[in-house]
């Protein structure tokens, strides 16, 4: 419904207004009766009163969330960084301290960040986080296109079976599903048993405690993320495009390539930032299939909090890693934005 | 852990209890049910015989809600953010110094506590170190940071192996021979740099940041050969024969023995507290400051020092407790196994730890992943 002003087609112009009339109207009536209710119109005064108008109340919503879920508890882990740390409860410095004659003090320091440039470990787990991020990234999208592909292809009284099944096993605790890798992949695993009778192997192979078994790990937990958005992507797309392209003598890989991957790149965009953005702090994962050589963001931030006690440090790291991935996400939010207007 | 039935047992009986209190709470009882005691008990996992708590609930009308936890870095953060709603909790005694002197807990009132004629003088000696005068705390037990090992695996790769020694990790020549079948570490730095420490002969306990840095070499050399560092999952893959030794706490390897042993799966699980000494640790009750609950965690914490009581906790768990009295009614596979109760030569080979400052500690935890993750 975001079709611009200045091509206006008549036939949506109608359903817009038909849809939102009929909208309005039954808000309007539901607003009718609620004023009867003196608590509801004591509230629609004092508002009126503060200059809260039905519209601005809407769009503040949003704003509201934002400020209550993400803008505080982000200012608290920022307050927290520019402490130092303390043997007490909490332990670390306030950020005011109260001095003779009511004046108050503010002590913040920004040694914590310094800490973090110094030390090679923290930015290596950066770089190793972003590392192993974009190659489960890659590695789900070769995985998930082919899937996502075939069940938009498929015929149409299977997709919502082979929905299912994409879905289904989200039903089961991440912990859970995490955990059953550990069976199937360590030594005497069903991994391995089922290699050995097969006689593809003499010894096991080792993948549990290895980068391998968090790639595996990784790409199987999100790989949902990333065949939903192509699903839906592929699902929409025109097939008589593929047939013109037929008609004017293109071979079926060339029309896959020219075609269907261009049109497909929304699709493919949101699937690697839902993919990317969570793998990137992903901790889980990491603990339980990885071994102690595995460096991510997530666990050096587990260790500094909890092995050392370091909440300013640690509140630091956590605001580097929401800098790095603010970036990703504002990209992906003018993409989304872009793909509106472009489809409107 | 002695018989798995007995758990599950365990487990339906609290939860029709637990059924059968929310039934209760549902109904409005009004001043009978705000009168209800409670004490909220937070412990180590698998650390409990639980027939103890409902002896206790029986004999007392307390209610016990009880929790677990598995790492002392998980109670103290919770610990030190306050707030916890614990009335009794328990840790080890490097971290309990610490959160004593951040202010964390309360002190003990020993008028409240005629159980405490029954502890034993060589442990609350040694817990003295961590809680001056034991004015806050109360020893609830006791074990060692040795070797747990796959006698078959083990035999099978080295038949000379120095199983009584720090070499079979320590020494790279002797660790490499067992790279293949598993070596399992504690991650718990705290514990690992002194016996690194200890094994090239400088002081376990030492404070200072020059000394420590050597640990970094004897760890680094064997580190090619360690497959995890982990706190707990030694515990099963020692029993289930996927490792061939783990270093870790002297109780969990007991029971990966007698879970091996129960599975009869032809795995023998040896301990051994190694002979050039191994760390002595104190698992430690003590009261947070803001507990709502004082006079019945001081019920509690008595009833816990009753010998009778104690003996039990230790038959079940297979640790050692600090209870003088509660000896006699041990059974004769935990007071007469030397794994579990040392010898006195061996006792004195044992050493014991302090907490580190925090600049100090920065420099262990730094090392400790530098070993880990070989950066």
């Amino acid at each position: 419904m975001a079709r611009s002003a200045k091509e206006p087609d008549p036939r949506q112009e109608v359903a817009y207004l038909q849809g939102d009339g009929a909208a309005a109207g039954t808000l309007s009536g539901l607003h009718a009766r609620l004023l009867l209710l003196p608590p509801y119109r004591i509230l629609v005064t004092v508002l009126k009163r503060l200059g809260v108008s039905g519209r601005n109340a809407v769009i503040a919503i949003p704003y509201l969330w934002l400020l209550a879920f993400f803008l505080a508890p982000f200012l608290i882990v920022l307050k927290i960084s520019l402490a130092e740390v303390v043997v007490a409860q909490p332990p670390y410095t306030p950020l005011f301290v109260f001095v003779e004659d009511g004046f108050i003090a503010i002590q913040a320091s920004l040694e914590n960040y310094l800490f973090l440039l110094e030390d090679s470990l923290y930015w290596k787990s950066y770089l190793s986080s972003l590392r192993i991020a974009l190659v489960s990234t890659v590695l789900t999208l070769l995985i998930g296109f082919p899937i996502a592909y075939g069940m938009a292809r498929a015929p149409k009284r299977w997709r919502f079976a082979l929905l299912m099944m994409v879905i289904l096993p989200f039903w089961t605790s991440f912990l859970i599903r995490v955990y059953a890798w550990i069976g199937i992949l360590k030594k005497e695993g069903l991994l391995n048993l089922a290699l050995t009778q097969l006689g593809l192997i003499s010894e096991p192979l080792t993948i549990l405690n290895t980068d391998i078994a968090v790639y595996i790990g990784i790409v199987y937990s999100y790989l949902p993320f990333m065949v939903l958005p192509l699903y839906a992507n592929l699902e929409k797309m025109d097939l008589s495009l593929l047939e013109a392209a037929a008609d004017l003598g293109c071979r079926p890989i060339k029309a896959f390539w020219v075609i269907t991957v261009p049109l497909s790149l929304p699709g493919i965009i949101a699937g690697s930032f839902l993919v990317f953005i969570p793998a990137m702090g992903e901790f889980v994962i990491p603990d339980l299939l990885g071994g102690s050589q595995t460096l991510m963001i997530g666990k050096t931030l587990w260790s500094e909090f909890f092995n050392n006690r370091d909440w300013p440090l640690s509140s630091a790291v956590a605001v580097i890693l929401l800098l790095v991935l603010v970036v990703p996400i504002m990209l992906f939010q003018r993409m989304q934005e872009k793909t509106a207007k472009a489809e409107g | 852990m002695k018989s798995r039935n007995r758990e599950i047992d365990m487990n339906r009986k609290s939860f029709l209890a637990s059924a059968v209190a929310a039934a209760a709470l549902a109904l409005p009882l009004g001043p009978l049910a705000a009168q209800e005691k409670v004490v909220n008990v937070f412990n180590w996992s698998d650390y409990i015989d639980e027939s103890i708590l409902e002896d206790f609930e029986k004999k007392t009308g307390i209610r016990v809600v009880y929790d677990v936890f598995d790492s002392n870095e998980v109670l103290e953060t919770k610990l030190l953010a306050g707030g916890t709603g614990y009335d009794v909790v328990v840790p080890s005694g490097t971290f309990l110094a610490r959160q004593i002197q951040a202010g964390v807990f309360q002190q003990l009132d020993a008028d409240k506590l005629p159980n405490l004629a029954n502890m034993w003088g060589v442990v609350t000696d040694r817990t003295a170190k961590y809680d001056p005068g034991n004015a806050y705390s109360i020893n609830y037990m006791w074990g060692t940071t040795g070797i747990g090992y796959n006698e078959e695996k083990i035999l099978e790769r080295m038949p000379d192996a120095p199983v009584d020694s720090w070499r079979m990790l320590f020494d790279p020549e002797v660790a490499s021979k067992f790279a293949d079948c598993g070596i399992h570490v504690l991650d718990a730095p705290t514990e690992m740099i002194p016996a690194a420490l200890n094994y090239i002969g400088e002081d376990p306990d030492s404070q200072d940041p020059e000394v420590i840095r050597k640990a970094e070499a004897a760890l680094s050399a064997v580190r090619p050969y360690i497959q995890k560092f982990h706190n707990s999952e030694y515990i099963n893959a020692l029993a289930n024969g996927d490792i061939c030794m783990a270093v870790g706490w002297s109780g969990d390897v007991l029971q990966a023995r007698d879970r091996a042993d129960e599975a009869d799966n032809g795995v023998t699980i040896k301990y051994v507290a190694p002979n050039e000494g191994a760390l002595m640790w104190f698992d430690q009750m003590a009261i947070p400051s803001d507990a709502r609950n004082v006079e019945e965690a001081h019920t509690f914490l008595n009833y816990i020092m009753s010998p009778e009581v104690m003996a039990k906790a230790s038959n079940y768990v297979y640790y050692a407790n600090g209870n003088e009295a509660s000896q006699q009614f041990l059974e004769e596979d935990v007071i007469d196994d030397p794994a579990i109760y040392p010898t006195p030569d061996a006792l004195a080979t044992l050493y014991t730890t302090t907490p580190y400052a925090p600049k100090v500690q920065r420099v262990v935890t730094r090392l400790w992943t530098k070993v880990k993750s070989g950066q």
